[in-house]
């Protein structure tokens, strides 16, 4: 405290160092900048690169006509209608069984030598190759269960992809929910199911709906799994039940192409332009849900 | 004779050294802790203590950070179950009933044994479902004006209602630090404990929002059996009747709390009220 023991400001010695320490920042700052720029760039160049090849095939025609030999009346009313169905399945099986089994993990589940296998198991599947899901569906379900190479094949196939980023993501929101806030609950006379129900899954649920977001948009743009367990690159039908055989659009996208043809490229970027708006539209819908959950808290 | 009548005096002091100062037998006990051992893993964080809380009165835990007062709160109302890894030994009696018994119902015992907690921790809802969140899980009202009813009652308990009244459905998070901790007062009241216990409830808290809570405590305890921990020995002297002071896991003293002020008897419990360490 004594009155000598801070120096006047234009004796500070560190002023060399000051500058250097700026121009530092401004350099990581702009560095920053071009990354951002890069990755931007790609992104743009391959909208543009499709938007000037397909749009001029975006039509309602397009959009609900069935495939065929002739590129002008090729349409993707098939894969698009296999694509939502087989996400929907997807989304049945993965979401309650992965919220579920987070759930247990995170919840109820000890800090046991057991757990942690679990956990680092799971940590794993997460990163398996999606074809090894795929020959794993074409045993299990097309096979062994008997589903064919039906929509319901597919859907649960991508489900099994998915699991594990599902209880990841759940986990990981299930964890940042504040531990005063269960204590809270707790000493109001709640049971542990209460606690989750009431007060910790309504707090989580935006995290929990990010990582639902990212699994099913990763389902939606697989191919392989696909392709493994039989799904048909020429269908000339709409799906009308699980147990339908099916296509879906990347497997159409690729199917087109492969084709020589100017005509069918020209469909493949159309294809891609459908396949891009069906992820926004998933993708706005979740974050619409989550804003309207997240201002439920807010002041 | 005489030699060992003149010894009596230091075996009481003796005697006193090892445990706290028992109550006066004529008050009745609401809590009572019996060789009360608590584990944090292998470490303990409680020894063996011994104490009787009466009712309808605050008793105040002083002690410095890291005493186990904080601790010995939670064991009250079985707070530190949630906890991994920790272990109770011994006895808490509440009405006579341990406590620890197997068979005991928790989440009863919780309903019973209120909590407030060091950060207010109001839950992200409306000012109005956070007072009903108790009632509503503990399935204590028949109707919705019962309900409406129970919730204004309690926040008047916590004089909080003339604040919030016109603003029941807006969030809790959007009032102020003194008044979220009213409102986790309200709360803990809506379910009708009969003990209270609070964590030092006013640390987070400006003066003229401790003052409001102080007060709300010594209204409270007509109704309420109250036990609060807190860091600030004048808040100890101003709200309570009665303290107990902990050091390093042990319960050194335990008296009314203007012998506790006054006229201590243990050296250690001198030093801490006085500021000599701590």
């Amino acid at each position: 405290m004594s009155e000598t023991a801070l120096p006047a400001l234009g004796t500070l010695s560190a002023g060399r160092d000051i500058a250097r320490r700026r121009r530092l920042d401004v350099l990581f700052q702009v560095l920053a900048l071009i990354v951002l720029c890069v990755a931007l760039a790609a992104l743009a160049a391959l909208i543009v690169d499709v938007w000037a090849d397909g749009a001029g095939r975006l039509s309602w025609r397009f959009l609900t006509s069935f495939p065929s030999r002739r590129a002008e009346q090729a349409g993707i009313w098939h894969a698009l209608t296999g694509s939502v169905f087989v996400i929907a399945v997807t989304a049945v099986l993965a979401v309650p069984v992965g919220i579920g089994a987070a759930i247990y993990l995170e919840e109820y589940g000890t800090r046991s030598a057991i757990a942690r296998l679990i956990e680092i198991n799971i940590t794993n599947l997460a990163a398996v190759p999606s074809i090894i899901y795929g020959l794993l569906g074409l045993g299990l379900f097309v096979r062994m269960l008997g589903f064919g190479r039906s929509v319901l094949a597919g859907g649960a196939t991508l489900a099994l992809l998915v699991l594990p980023v599902v209880i990841l993501s759940t986990r990981e929101a299930l964890r940042a929910v504040p531990k005063s806030l269960r204590e809270g609950s707790y000493a109001l006379g709640a049971t542990k199911w209460q606690t989750i129900w009431f007060q910790v899954l309504p707090v989580a649920f935006p995290g929990v709906l990010t990582g639902l977001i990212l699994a099913l948009s990763r389902a939606i743009g697989e191919t392989a799994p696909l392709i493994t367990i039989g799904a048909v690159t020429f269908v000339t039908f709409a799906p009308d039940s699980i147990w339908s055989t099916f296509t879906v659009l990347p497997i159409q996208i690729f199917n087109w192409v492969s084709r020589p043809q100017v005509a069918f490229q020209e469909n493949a970027a159309a294809g891609i332009i459908i396949l891009l708006a069906l992820l926004l539209t998933m993708n706005a819908t979740a974050v619409w849900l989550r804003n309207r959950f997240q201002r439920a808290g807010q002041p | 004779m005489n030699g060992a009548a003149r010894s009596v005096p230091s075996l009481a002091g003796l005697v006193r050294q090892a445990g706290p100062t028992p109550a006066p037998p004529q008050l009745p006990v609401k809590i009572q802790a019996e060789g009360l051992n608590f584990y944090y893993g292998a470490k303990r964080a409680l020894e063996d203590i011994a104490v009787r809380i009466h009712p309808n009165v605050v008793t105040a835990f002083i002690g410095p950070s890291g005493c186990g007062k904080s601790t010995f709160l939670r064991t009250l109302n079985r707070m530190n179950d949630i906890i991994p890894e920790t272990r109770v030994e011994g006895q808490v009696l509440i009405d006579g009933r341990d406590i620890y018994e197997p068979g005991v119902d928790v989440v009863a015992l919780r309903r019973r044994v209120g909590m407030v907690f060091q950060k207010s921790n109001p839950f992200p809802k409306s000012i109005f479902d956070n007072v009903a969140y108790g009632l509503r899980i503990n399935a204590m009202a028949g109707s919705r004006s019962e309900l409406a009813g129970r919730v204004e009652e309690s926040l008047r308990q916590a004089a909080l209602w003339e604040e919030v009244k016109d603003r029941l459905h807006e969030s809790a998070l959007a009032i102020s630090g003194g008044q979220q901790q009213r409102l986790c007062i309200a709360r803990a009241l809506a379910v009708r404990p009969d003990i209270l216990l609070m964590d030092e409830p006013a640390s987070a808290l400006d003066p003229i929002a401790t003052q409001r809570i102080e007060e709300l405590v010594y209204d409270l305890k007509k109704t309420y059996t109250i036990v609060i921990v807190t860091h600030n020995m004048q808040q100890a002297a101003r709200v309570s009747d009665y303290t107990a002071f902990f050091w390093l896991g042990k319960l050194v003293e335990y008296d009314r709390t203007d012998k506790i002020f006054t006229a201590p008897a243990e050296k250690l419990t001198e030093d801490y009220v006085t500021g000599r360490f701590g």
